[in-house]
């Protein structure tokens, strides 16, 4: 099964809807909770990531027996530094979005904590596409 | 402690979610920082915050917390309202800071997350 959901550049109004879609359709799925949870947590991260930070994306989702991809991708325009993005506390976030709660430089490192694979393609000038996994199997 | 135990306990005022009140809260957790909220996999706490405005509602979604107390007498918005109501969340709020209120919470044995 597959599922996409766009998302928009600098509308904090719409900051979770495509998460709370998601997380809609992973209850009817009978997704074990805990595994939802750190699904959403990692999405959400990344659903407003892509707000605050790109020109606007989309968030793919296939959806395995044993595991769920989700890929965010999103139309640039990159990030600099991947290994400053990753540490915890880091931030490029305008004071507006921090204001909002977000842009703590918690984004990436709450992603890899959440979920089992993180793979990520970005390059300054470009795009950024995450790809993650969560592993289903073990939990059920 | 109960939901109803809580809002006793910080002069608190019930804004919407009023079949919360029985709801046994375990932890309590004080941050204007959605993304520390986001790092908490415990059930049954409830966000103690600052940040009264759509996003702790959505932040409290994503993170399955069902209950949010507002300090510094920061009144929800009808936006706020409406969104936790739709999304059976519970929403008080106090006049006290966030200090005082998880201070006080922690003296009547609301437990920490860490």
């Amino acid at each position: 099964m597959h599922q996409e959901y766009l998302v928009p550049a600098q509308d904090f109004s719409v900051a979770g809807v495509a998460s709370s879609n998601l997380k809609r359709l992973l209850k009817q799925l009978n997704i074990p909770p805990q595994t939802i949870k750190r699904i959403i947590v990692a999405v959400f991260e990344a659903e407003v990531n892509v707000i605050a930070h790109s020109y606007g994306g989309r968030i793919l989702c296939d959806f395995e027996e044993d595991a769920i991809q989700v890929q965010v991708i999103d139309t640039g325009p990159g990030i600099p530094d991947l290994d400053l993005a990753m540490t915890e506390g880091w931030s490029t976030a305008t004071e507006e979005v921090r204001e909002l709660g977000y842009g703590a430089g918690m984004g990436l490192p709450n992603i890899q904590k959440s979920c089992d694979k993180l793979s990520i393609y970005t390059k300054e000038g470009d795009h950024t596409h995450l790809t993650m996994l969560f592993n289903l199997k073990e939990e059920v | 402690m109960k939901l109803k135990d809580i809002l006793a306990c910080v002069d608190g005022k019930l804004v919407c979610g009023e079949s919360h009140l029985e709801d046994e809260v375990t932890r309590g957790f004080a941050s204007d920082l959605m993304s520390d909220v986001l790092t908490i996999l415990e059930d049954d706490i409830i966000l103690i915050t600052g940040l009264s405005n759509n996003q702790a509602i959505r932040t409290a979604e994503m993170s399955d917390i069902s209950n949010i107390l507002l300090v510094r007498n920061k009144k929800p918005s009808q936006s706020m309202i409406d969104m936790a109501n739709e999304l059976n969340i519970s929403l008080s709020y106090t006049a006290y800071s966030l200090f005082k209120a998880s201070a006080l919470l922690y003296q009547q044995g609301l437990k920490p997350v860490y």
